[in-house]
Protein backbone atom coordinates (compact mmCIF):
# COMPACT_ATOMS: atom_id res chain seq x y z
CA UNK A 1 0.00 0.00 0.00
CA UNK A 2 0.91 3.90 -1.06
CA UNK A 3 0.01 5.80 1.69
CA UNK A 4 0.31 9.77 2.01
CA UNK A 5 0.50 11.38 5.53
CA UNK A 6 -0.32 14.99 6.10
CA UNK A 7 1.87 16.05 3.68
CA UNK A 8 2.80 19.70 3.58
CA UNK A 9 4.80 21.10 0.80
CA UNK A 10 6.45 24.71 1.09
CA UNK A 11 8.65 26.20 -1.21
CA UNK A 12 10.83 29.45 -0.68
CA UNK A 13 10.84 31.99 -3.21
CA UNK A 14 11.97 35.48 -3.40
CA UNK A 15 8.55 36.88 -2.59
CA UNK A 16 8.56 34.61 0.21
CA UNK A 17 7.30 30.90 1.34
CA UNK A 18 5.12 29.62 -1.23
CA UNK A 19 3.01 26.57 -0.10
CA UNK A 20 2.09 23.76 -2.82
CA UNK A 21 0.13 21.52 -0.24
CA UNK A 22 -0.98 21.56 3.05
CA UNK A 23 -1.75 18.17 4.87
CA UNK A 24 -2.32 16.10 2.32
CA UNK A 25 -3.74 12.39 2.96
CA UNK A 26 -4.20 10.04 1.09
CA UNK A 27 -3.65 6.05 0.43
CA UNK A 28 -3.64 3.67 -2.77
CA UNK A 29 -4.15 -0.32 -2.46
CA UNK A 30 -2.34 -2.27 -4.65
CA UNK A 31 -3.63 -2.98 -7.85
CA UNK A 32 -5.87 0.23 -7.93
CA UNK A 33 -5.29 4.09 -9.53
CA UNK A 34 -6.16 7.40 -8.46
CA UNK A 35 -6.84 10.45 -11.14
CA UNK A 36 -5.51 13.78 -9.40
CA UNK A 37 -7.24 16.68 -11.59
CA UNK A 38 -6.18 20.14 -10.79
CA UNK A 39 -5.58 23.45 -12.67
CA UNK A 40 -2.88 24.44 -14.46
CA UNK A 41 -0.35 25.34 -11.48
CA UNK A 42 -2.44 23.38 -8.55
CA UNK A 43 0.76 21.18 -7.95
CA UNK A 44 -0.01 17.97 -9.66
CA UNK A 45 3.63 17.58 -11.02
CA UNK A 46 4.78 18.44 -7.73
CA UNK A 47 2.59 15.94 -6.16
CA UNK A 48 3.92 12.97 -8.95
CA UNK A 49 7.69 14.03 -7.33
CA UNK A 50 6.90 13.64 -3.70
CA UNK A 51 5.40 10.29 -4.39
CA UNK A 52 8.21 9.31 -6.42
CA UNK A 53 10.29 10.37 -3.69
CA UNK A 54 12.95 12.96 -5.71
CA UNK A 55 11.81 15.41 -3.80
CA UNK A 56 11.13 15.47 0.24
CA UNK A 57 7.92 16.71 1.16
CA UNK A 58 8.37 19.50 3.86
CA UNK A 59 6.40 18.14 6.77
CA UNK A 60 4.43 14.93 7.02
CA UNK A 61 6.15 11.89 5.20
CA UNK A 62 5.24 9.28 2.30
CA UNK A 63 5.20 5.44 2.90
CA UNK A 64 5.81 3.33 -0.28
CA UNK A 65 4.65 -0.48 0.60
CA UNK A 66 5.13 -1.19 -3.20
CA UNK A 67 7.78 -0.19 -5.93
CA UNK A 68 6.66 2.95 -6.96
CA UNK A 69 8.15 4.01 -11.01
CA UNK A 70 9.83 6.95 -10.96
CA UNK A 71 7.49 9.70 -12.61
CA UNK A 72 6.91 7.99 -16.41
CA UNK A 73 8.13 9.49 -19.22
CA UNK A 74 10.88 11.69 -17.69
CA UNK A 75 13.28 12.22 -19.83
CA UNK A 76 15.32 14.73 -18.16
CA UNK A 77 18.39 12.86 -17.58
CA UNK A 78 19.29 11.97 -20.56
CA UNK A 79 22.95 12.90 -20.93
CA UNK A 80 23.24 14.58 -24.54
CA UNK A 81 26.53 12.34 -25.09
CA UNK A 82 25.39 8.89 -23.92
CA UNK A 83 23.57 7.07 -26.66
CA UNK A 84 19.61 5.63 -25.91
CA UNK A 85 21.47 2.17 -24.73
CA UNK A 86 23.33 4.08 -22.44
CA UNK A 87 20.57 5.26 -21.05
CA UNK A 88 18.90 2.10 -20.55
CA UNK A 89 22.02 0.59 -19.23
CA UNK A 90 21.67 3.27 -16.37
CA UNK A 91 18.47 2.71 -15.77
CA UNK A 92 19.03 -1.05 -15.02
CA UNK A 93 21.75 -0.73 -13.01
CA UNK A 94 19.91 2.00 -10.51
CA UNK A 95 16.70 -1.02 -10.57
CA UNK A 96 19.44 -4.04 -10.22
CA UNK A 97 17.99 -5.54 -13.75
CA UNK A 98 19.86 -6.99 -16.50
CA UNK A 99 19.79 -4.62 -19.27
CA UNK A 100 20.35 -7.81 -22.00
CA UNK A 101 16.60 -9.26 -22.38
CA UNK A 102 15.31 -5.79 -23.03
CA UNK A 103 16.72 -4.24 -25.54
CA UNK A 104 14.61 -5.38 -27.74
CA UNK A 105 11.33 -4.12 -26.33
CA UNK A 106 12.98 -1.00 -26.52
CA UNK A 107 14.20 -1.10 -29.63
CA UNK A 108 10.97 -2.02 -30.98
CA UNK A 109 8.89 0.70 -28.71
CA UNK A 110 11.16 3.15 -29.42
CA UNK A 111 11.81 2.79 -33.34
CA UNK A 112 14.50 4.36 -33.54
CA UNK A 113 16.76 1.76 -35.70
CA UNK A 114 20.53 2.60 -35.86
CA UNK A 115 19.69 6.03 -34.03
CA UNK A 116 19.42 3.39 -30.49
CA UNK A 117 23.50 3.26 -30.59
CA UNK A 118 23.56 7.25 -31.49
CA UNK A 119 24.17 9.77 -28.77
CA UNK A 120 20.91 11.32 -27.47
CA UNK A 121 21.66 15.20 -28.76
CA UNK A 122 20.91 13.55 -32.21
CA UNK A 123 17.64 12.62 -31.16
CA UNK A 124 14.56 14.89 -32.10
CA UNK A 125 11.71 15.66 -29.33
CA UNK A 126 9.36 12.56 -30.40
CA UNK A 127 12.36 10.46 -30.37
CA UNK A 128 13.60 11.46 -26.88
CA UNK A 129 9.86 11.19 -25.97
CA UNK A 130 9.83 7.37 -26.90
CA UNK A 131 13.19 6.21 -25.15
CA UNK A 132 11.84 8.26 -22.48
CA UNK A 133 8.58 6.18 -22.19
CA UNK A 134 10.32 2.21 -23.39
CA UNK A 135 12.60 3.31 -20.24
CA UNK A 136 10.00 3.72 -17.91
CA UNK A 137 8.40 0.38 -19.23
CA UNK A 138 11.74 -1.10 -19.23
CA UNK A 139 11.71 -2.44 -15.48
CA UNK A 140 8.32 -3.42 -13.83
CA UNK A 141 6.63 -1.52 -11.28
CA UNK A 142 3.88 -2.35 -8.73
CA UNK A 143 2.48 1.14 -8.95
CA UNK A 144 3.48 3.55 -11.92
CA UNK A 145 3.41 7.34 -11.47
CA UNK A 146 1.76 9.07 -14.82
CA UNK A 147 2.20 12.71 -15.48
CA UNK A 148 -0.19 13.30 -18.53
CA UNK A 149 1.57 16.32 -19.65
CA UNK A 150 4.78 14.57 -20.06
CA UNK A 151 3.27 12.48 -22.22
CA UNK A 152 3.27 14.08 -25.61
CA UNK A 153 3.23 12.64 -28.85
CA UNK A 154 1.12 12.19 -32.44
CA UNK A 155 -1.96 9.92 -32.10
CA UNK A 156 -0.08 6.58 -32.53
CA UNK A 157 2.46 7.11 -29.61
CA UNK A 158 -0.58 7.75 -27.29
CA UNK A 159 -2.53 4.29 -28.33
CA UNK A 160 1.19 2.32 -27.76
CA UNK A 161 1.18 4.26 -24.42
CA UNK A 162 -2.00 3.27 -23.10
CA UNK A 163 -1.66 0.13 -24.72
CA UNK A 164 1.46 -0.19 -22.80
CA UNK A 165 -0.04 0.57 -19.78
CA UNK A 166 -3.43 0.35 -19.50
CA UNK A 167 -4.22 -3.07 -21.14
CA UNK A 168 -1.03 -5.16 -20.77
CA UNK A 169 -0.40 -3.87 -17.33
CA UNK A 170 -3.76 -3.23 -15.83
CA UNK A 171 -3.00 -5.23 -12.75
CA UNK A 172 -0.77 -2.55 -11.40
CA UNK A 173 -1.84 0.37 -9.63
CA UNK A 174 -1.23 3.79 -10.99
CA UNK A 175 -1.54 7.10 -10.24
CA UNK A 176 -2.82 9.50 -12.89
CA UNK A 177 -2.40 13.26 -13.17
CA UNK A 178 -3.94 15.67 -15.60
CA UNK A 179 -5.95 18.81 -16.43
CA UNK A 180 -7.62 16.44 -18.52
CA UNK A 181 -10.83 15.53 -17.18
CA UNK A 182 -11.91 13.31 -20.19
CA UNK A 183 -8.79 11.28 -19.68
CA UNK A 184 -9.09 10.50 -15.92
CA UNK A 185 -12.96 9.25 -16.44
CA UNK A 186 -11.42 6.96 -18.87
CA UNK A 187 -8.87 5.61 -17.17
CA UNK A 188 -9.60 5.63 -13.17
CA UNK A 189 -11.68 4.39 -10.79
CA UNK A 190 -11.18 7.10 -8.40
CA UNK A 191 -10.59 10.62 -8.45
CA UNK A 192 -9.10 13.86 -5.89
CA UNK A 193 -8.51 17.10 -7.43
CA UNK A 194 -5.89 19.51 -6.14
CA UNK A 195 -7.41 22.91 -5.25
CA UNK A 196 -5.63 26.05 -3.45
CA UNK A 197 -3.16 23.73 -1.44
CA UNK A 198 -6.10 21.28 -0.18
CA UNK A 199 -6.84 17.35 -1.37
CA UNK A 200 -10.55 16.98 -2.05
CA UNK A 201 -11.66 13.53 -2.13
CA UNK A 202 -15.22 12.55 -3.78
CA UNK A 203 -17.31 8.97 -3.46
CA UNK A 204 -16.78 8.72 -7.40
CA UNK A 205 -14.90 10.49 -10.69
CA UNK A 206 -18.25 12.31 -11.61
CA UNK A 207 -18.40 14.04 -8.37
CA UNK A 208 -14.80 14.85 -8.43
CA UNK A 209 -15.33 16.06 -12.12
CA UNK A 210 -17.84 18.15 -11.20
CA UNK A 211 -15.74 19.59 -8.42
CA UNK A 212 -12.97 20.53 -10.76
CA UNK A 213 -15.79 22.01 -13.30
CA UNK A 214 -16.37 24.40 -10.54
CA UNK A 215 -13.24 25.30 -9.55
CA UNK A 216 -12.72 26.36 -13.14
CA UNK A 217 -15.58 28.72 -12.77
CA UNK A 218 -13.84 32.45 -13.55
CA UNK A 219 -13.51 34.09 -9.70
CA UNK A 220 -12.44 37.74 -9.36
CA UNK A 221 -9.76 38.87 -7.89
CA UNK A 222 -7.99 35.63 -6.99
CA UNK A 223 -4.74 34.49 -7.62
CA UNK A 224 -4.01 31.19 -6.51
CA UNK A 225 -0.47 31.89 -7.06
CA UNK A 226 -0.30 33.69 -3.72
CA UNK A 227 -0.94 31.10 -1.30
CA UNK A 228 -0.40 30.92 2.45
CA UNK B 1 12.52 9.13 4.83
CA UNK B 2 9.96 6.95 5.86
CA UNK B 3 10.43 4.18 3.02
CA UNK B 4 14.30 3.76 4.06
CA UNK B 5 13.79 3.07 7.59
CA UNK B 6 11.20 0.06 6.32
CA UNK B 7 15.21 -1.32 4.17
CA UNK B 8 17.27 -3.56 6.58
CA UNK B 9 20.32 -1.97 6.88
CA UNK B 10 22.56 -4.62 3.86
CA UNK B 11 19.50 -3.92 1.47
CA UNK B 12 20.14 -0.38 1.39
CA UNK B 13 24.09 -1.01 1.26
CA UNK B 14 23.13 -3.34 -2.05
CA UNK B 15 21.30 -0.54 -3.08
CA UNK B 16 23.94 1.86 -2.64
CA UNK B 17 26.42 -0.05 -4.27
CA UNK B 18 24.53 -0.59 -7.36
CA UNK B 19 23.69 2.99 -7.96
CA UNK B 20 27.30 3.73 -7.45
CA UNK B 21 27.88 1.40 -9.97
CA UNK B 22 25.61 3.25 -12.23
CA UNK B 23 27.16 6.42 -11.68
CA UNK B 24 30.26 5.45 -12.28
CA UNK B 25 29.88 4.00 -15.49
CA UNK B 26 27.76 7.03 -16.79
CA UNK B 27 30.50 9.40 -15.40
CA UNK B 28 33.01 7.77 -17.25
CA UNK B 29 31.53 7.62 -20.55
CA UNK B 30 30.36 11.07 -20.11
CA UNK B 31 33.28 12.74 -19.52
CA UNK B 32 36.02 10.60 -21.24
CA UNK B 33 33.60 9.15 -24.38
CA UNK B 34 34.48 6.66 -26.17
CA UNK B 35 36.88 8.22 -28.58
CA UNK B 36 40.48 7.54 -28.47
CA UNK B 37 42.15 7.15 -25.18
CA UNK B 38 38.35 7.21 -23.62
CA UNK B 39 38.79 5.54 -19.96
CA UNK B 40 43.03 5.49 -19.82
CA UNK B 41 42.07 9.94 -19.33
CA UNK B 42 40.94 9.15 -15.69
CA UNK B 43 45.21 8.31 -15.62
CA UNK B 44 46.20 10.29 -18.01
CA UNK B 45 44.93 13.57 -17.23
CA UNK B 46 46.69 13.83 -13.56
CA UNK B 47 49.61 11.86 -15.11
CA UNK B 48 50.41 14.72 -18.00
CA UNK B 49 49.65 17.54 -14.83
CA UNK B 50 53.15 16.09 -12.69
CA UNK B 51 54.83 15.41 -15.86
CA UNK B 52 54.32 18.68 -16.73
CA UNK B 53 55.25 20.21 -13.33
CA UNK B 54 58.51 17.78 -13.00
CA UNK B 55 59.29 19.16 -16.42
CA UNK B 56 59.19 23.22 -14.84
CA UNK B 57 60.97 22.26 -11.86
CA UNK B 58 63.46 20.13 -12.96
CA UNK B 59 64.13 23.15 -16.08
CA UNK B 60 64.43 26.00 -13.43
CA UNK B 61 66.79 23.88 -11.61
CA UNK B 62 64.98 24.05 -8.09
CA UNK B 63 67.79 22.20 -7.05
CA UNK B 64 67.06 20.22 -3.51
CA UNK B 65 69.97 18.25 -4.41
CA UNK B 66 72.44 19.74 -1.62
CA UNK B 67 68.88 18.22 0.60
CA UNK B 68 69.42 15.26 -0.67
CA UNK B 69 65.93 14.76 -2.25
CA UNK B 70 66.07 14.05 -6.29
CA UNK B 71 63.78 16.87 -7.48
CA UNK B 72 62.01 14.19 -10.12
CA UNK B 73 60.84 12.44 -6.90
CA UNK B 74 60.23 15.39 -5.17
CA UNK B 75 57.93 16.80 -8.00
CA UNK B 76 55.79 13.70 -8.34
CA UNK B 77 55.19 13.04 -4.87
CA UNK B 78 54.91 16.75 -4.19
CA UNK B 79 52.16 17.13 -6.85
CA UNK B 80 50.69 13.94 -6.91
CA UNK B 81 49.50 15.03 -3.48
CA UNK B 82 47.73 18.27 -4.89
CA UNK B 83 45.70 16.51 -7.46
CA UNK B 84 44.65 14.12 -4.31
CA UNK B 85 42.67 17.17 -2.79
CA UNK B 86 42.28 19.32 -5.37
CA UNK B 87 40.77 17.20 -8.33
CA UNK B 88 38.39 16.06 -6.16
CA UNK B 89 36.63 18.78 -4.60
CA UNK B 90 36.94 20.79 -7.92
CA UNK B 91 34.91 17.75 -9.48
CA UNK B 92 32.30 17.69 -6.40
CA UNK B 93 32.00 21.08 -7.49
CA UNK B 94 29.10 21.83 -9.85
CA UNK B 95 28.79 17.38 -9.22
CA UNK B 96 24.97 18.27 -7.65
CA UNK B 97 23.77 20.61 -10.45
CA UNK B 98 25.19 18.52 -13.26
CA UNK B 99 23.79 15.37 -11.64
CA UNK B 100 20.21 16.71 -10.67
CA UNK B 101 18.05 15.24 -13.42
CA UNK B 102 19.44 11.81 -12.14
CA UNK B 103 17.89 12.27 -8.56
CA UNK B 104 14.43 12.27 -10.18
CA UNK B 105 15.11 8.25 -9.15
CA UNK B 106 14.34 7.89 -5.75
CA UNK B 107 17.53 5.65 -5.11
CA UNK B 108 19.94 7.97 -6.55
CA UNK B 109 20.86 10.23 -3.84
CA UNK B 110 23.49 13.37 -3.15
CA UNK B 111 25.58 11.18 -1.72
CA UNK B 112 25.97 8.92 -4.27
CA UNK B 113 26.76 11.82 -7.17
CA UNK B 114 29.36 12.72 -4.60
CA UNK B 115 31.10 9.91 -3.57
CA UNK B 116 31.14 8.57 -7.44
CA UNK B 117 33.42 11.63 -7.97
CA UNK B 118 35.89 11.23 -4.84
CA UNK B 119 36.29 7.73 -6.08
CA UNK B 120 37.29 8.29 -9.79
CA UNK B 121 39.44 11.13 -8.81
CA UNK B 122 41.41 9.46 -5.96
CA UNK B 123 41.24 6.06 -8.40
CA UNK B 124 42.95 8.66 -11.27
CA UNK B 125 45.34 10.73 -9.00
CA UNK B 126 46.54 7.31 -7.08
CA UNK B 127 47.01 5.38 -10.76
CA UNK B 128 49.03 8.38 -12.44
CA UNK B 129 51.21 8.40 -9.31
CA UNK B 130 51.62 4.78 -9.37
CA UNK B 131 52.42 4.46 -12.74
CA UNK B 132 54.36 7.92 -13.00
CA UNK B 133 56.72 6.48 -10.03
CA UNK B 134 57.37 2.82 -11.34
CA UNK B 135 58.03 4.81 -14.47
CA UNK B 136 60.88 6.85 -12.88
CA UNK B 137 62.17 4.26 -10.85
CA UNK B 138 62.71 2.25 -14.04
CA UNK B 139 64.54 4.73 -15.74
CA UNK B 140 66.94 5.57 -12.55
CA UNK B 141 65.48 8.84 -12.13
CA UNK B 142 63.41 8.23 -8.34
CA UNK B 143 64.50 5.97 -5.94
CA UNK B 144 62.76 3.38 -4.08
CA UNK B 145 60.49 3.95 -1.58
CA UNK B 146 62.81 3.21 1.48
CA UNK B 147 59.50 2.24 3.97
CA UNK B 148 56.05 1.36 1.66
CA UNK B 149 53.55 1.05 4.73
CA UNK B 150 54.47 4.97 5.73
CA UNK B 151 53.90 5.98 1.95
CA UNK B 152 50.56 4.19 1.90
CA UNK B 153 49.57 5.65 5.40
CA UNK B 154 50.97 9.35 4.34
CA UNK B 155 48.54 8.62 0.61
CA UNK B 156 45.53 7.42 2.76
CA UNK B 157 45.79 10.38 4.80
CA UNK B 158 45.61 12.49 2.14
CA UNK B 159 42.89 10.78 0.34
CA UNK B 160 40.86 10.99 3.66
CA UNK B 161 41.24 15.12 3.35
CA UNK B 162 40.79 14.81 -0.11
CA UNK B 163 37.49 12.88 0.37
CA UNK B 164 36.44 15.00 3.09
CA UNK B 165 37.07 18.65 1.76
CA UNK B 166 35.23 17.38 -1.11
CA UNK B 167 31.93 16.28 0.36
CA UNK B 168 31.56 19.61 2.67
CA UNK B 169 32.45 22.05 -0.23
CA UNK B 170 30.65 19.68 -2.64
CA UNK B 171 27.77 19.83 -0.78
CA UNK B 172 27.57 23.04 0.13
CA UNK B 173 27.55 24.11 -3.20
CA UNK B 174 23.80 23.38 -2.79
CA UNK B 175 23.37 26.25 -0.42
CA UNK B 176 25.47 28.99 -1.95
CA UNK B 177 26.93 30.19 -5.60
CA UNK B 178 29.72 31.61 -3.49
CA UNK B 179 31.33 28.60 -3.17
CA UNK B 180 31.68 27.88 -6.68
CA UNK B 181 33.54 31.29 -6.86
CA UNK B 182 35.91 30.95 -4.20
CA UNK B 183 37.04 27.68 -4.64
CA UNK B 184 39.19 28.40 -7.62
CA UNK B 185 41.20 31.32 -5.75
CA UNK B 186 41.36 29.37 -3.00
CA UNK B 187 42.50 26.47 -3.89
CA UNK B 188 45.32 28.39 -6.52
CA UNK B 189 46.64 30.05 -3.28
CA UNK B 190 46.85 27.29 -1.69
CA UNK B 191 48.93 25.42 -3.64
CA UNK B 192 51.67 26.96 -3.04
CA UNK B 193 51.15 26.43 1.09
CA UNK B 194 50.50 22.83 0.90
CA UNK B 195 53.56 21.30 1.56
CA UNK B 196 54.02 20.29 -2.74
CA UNK B 197 57.01 22.56 -3.06
CA UNK B 198 58.76 22.54 0.19
CA UNK B 199 59.50 20.40 3.07
CA UNK B 200 58.64 22.20 6.46
CA UNK B 201 62.25 21.73 7.74
CA UNK B 202 63.50 23.81 4.82
CA UNK B 203 61.20 27.56 6.29
CA UNK B 204 61.79 29.78 8.62
CA UNK B 205 60.58 28.78 12.18
CA UNK B 206 57.50 31.42 12.33
CA UNK B 207 56.37 30.29 8.80
CA UNK B 208 56.43 26.34 9.79
CA UNK B 209 54.18 27.38 12.17
CA UNK B 210 51.53 29.04 10.35
CA UNK B 211 51.91 26.06 7.38
CA UNK B 212 51.34 23.38 9.95
CA UNK B 213 47.81 24.47 10.33
CA UNK B 214 46.70 23.48 7.14
CA UNK B 215 46.30 19.60 7.29
CA UNK B 216 47.70 17.96 3.95
CA UNK B 217 51.08 19.16 4.80
CA UNK B 218 51.26 17.01 7.53
CA UNK B 219 49.82 14.20 5.11
CA UNK B 220 52.73 15.36 2.55
CA UNK B 221 55.69 15.50 5.42
CA UNK B 222 54.57 11.62 5.95
CA UNK B 223 54.59 10.85 2.45
CA UNK B 224 57.64 11.93 1.53
CA UNK B 225 59.29 10.66 5.15
CA UNK B 226 58.26 7.41 3.61
CA UNK B 227 59.61 7.48 0.41
CA UNK B 228 62.58 9.28 1.50
CA UNK B 229 63.45 8.23 5.05
CA UNK B 230 65.26 10.10 7.27
CA UNK B 231 66.84 12.35 4.76
CA UNK B 232 64.90 15.39 5.90
CA UNK B 233 63.53 16.06 9.67
CA UNK B 234 59.57 15.76 8.62
CA UNK B 235 57.46 17.57 10.38
CA UNK B 236 53.60 16.47 11.18
CA UNK B 237 51.06 15.40 13.44
CA UNK B 238 48.53 12.76 12.00
CA UNK B 239 46.58 13.23 15.20
CA UNK B 240 46.14 16.68 14.08
CA UNK B 241 45.59 15.87 10.69
CA UNK B 242 42.98 13.21 11.72
CA UNK B 243 41.14 15.58 13.26
CA UNK B 244 40.63 17.99 11.15
CA UNK B 245 39.54 15.48 8.71
CA UNK B 246 36.89 14.05 11.10
CA UNK B 247 35.49 17.33 11.57
CA UNK B 248 35.54 18.40 7.52
CA UNK B 249 33.72 14.80 7.32
CA UNK B 250 30.96 14.80 9.92
CA UNK B 251 30.11 18.85 8.43
CA UNK B 252 30.21 17.32 5.44
CA UNK B 253 27.41 14.58 5.90
CA UNK B 254 25.51 16.61 7.52
CA UNK B 255 25.29 19.09 4.85
CA UNK B 256 24.91 16.23 2.22
CA UNK B 257 22.10 15.32 4.04
CA UNK B 258 20.68 19.02 4.31
CA UNK B 259 20.71 19.31 0.81
CA UNK B 260 19.66 15.75 -0.32
CA UNK B 261 16.32 17.16 1.73
CA UNK B 262 16.34 20.38 -0.16
CA UNK B 263 16.85 18.94 -3.41
CA UNK B 264 14.20 20.59 -5.97
CA UNK B 265 13.72 20.14 -9.89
Amino acid sequence: MLSVEHVSKVYETRGGPYKVFDDVSFTLQRGKNLGILGRNGAGKSTMIRLISGAEQPTTGSIRRGMRVSWPLAFGGAFQANLTGLDNLKFVCRVYGVDYKPLVPFVEDFTELGAFFREPVFHYSHGMMTRLAFALSMAIEFDCFLIDEAMIVGDVRFHERCNYELFVKRKDRAFIFVSHDANAIRKHCENAVVLHESRLHSFPDVDSAYAFYLGTMAPKPQTNQRQGM
Amino acid sequence: MAATSELSFFKGFTIQLRVLHALMMRELITRFGRDNLGVLWLVGEPMIFTLGVTTLWSAAGLSHGGKGIPIVAFAVTGYSSVLMWRNATSHCIGGIEQNRPLLFHRSVRVIDVLLTRIALEIIGATSSFIVLASFFIFLGWMPVPVNLLTVLAGWFMLAWFGASLALLIGAATAFSHLVHRLWHPTAYLLFPMSGAAFMVEWLPKKLQEVVLFLPMVHGIELLRNGYFGDVVRPHYDIGYMAECCSALTLCGLYLVRKAGRSVEF
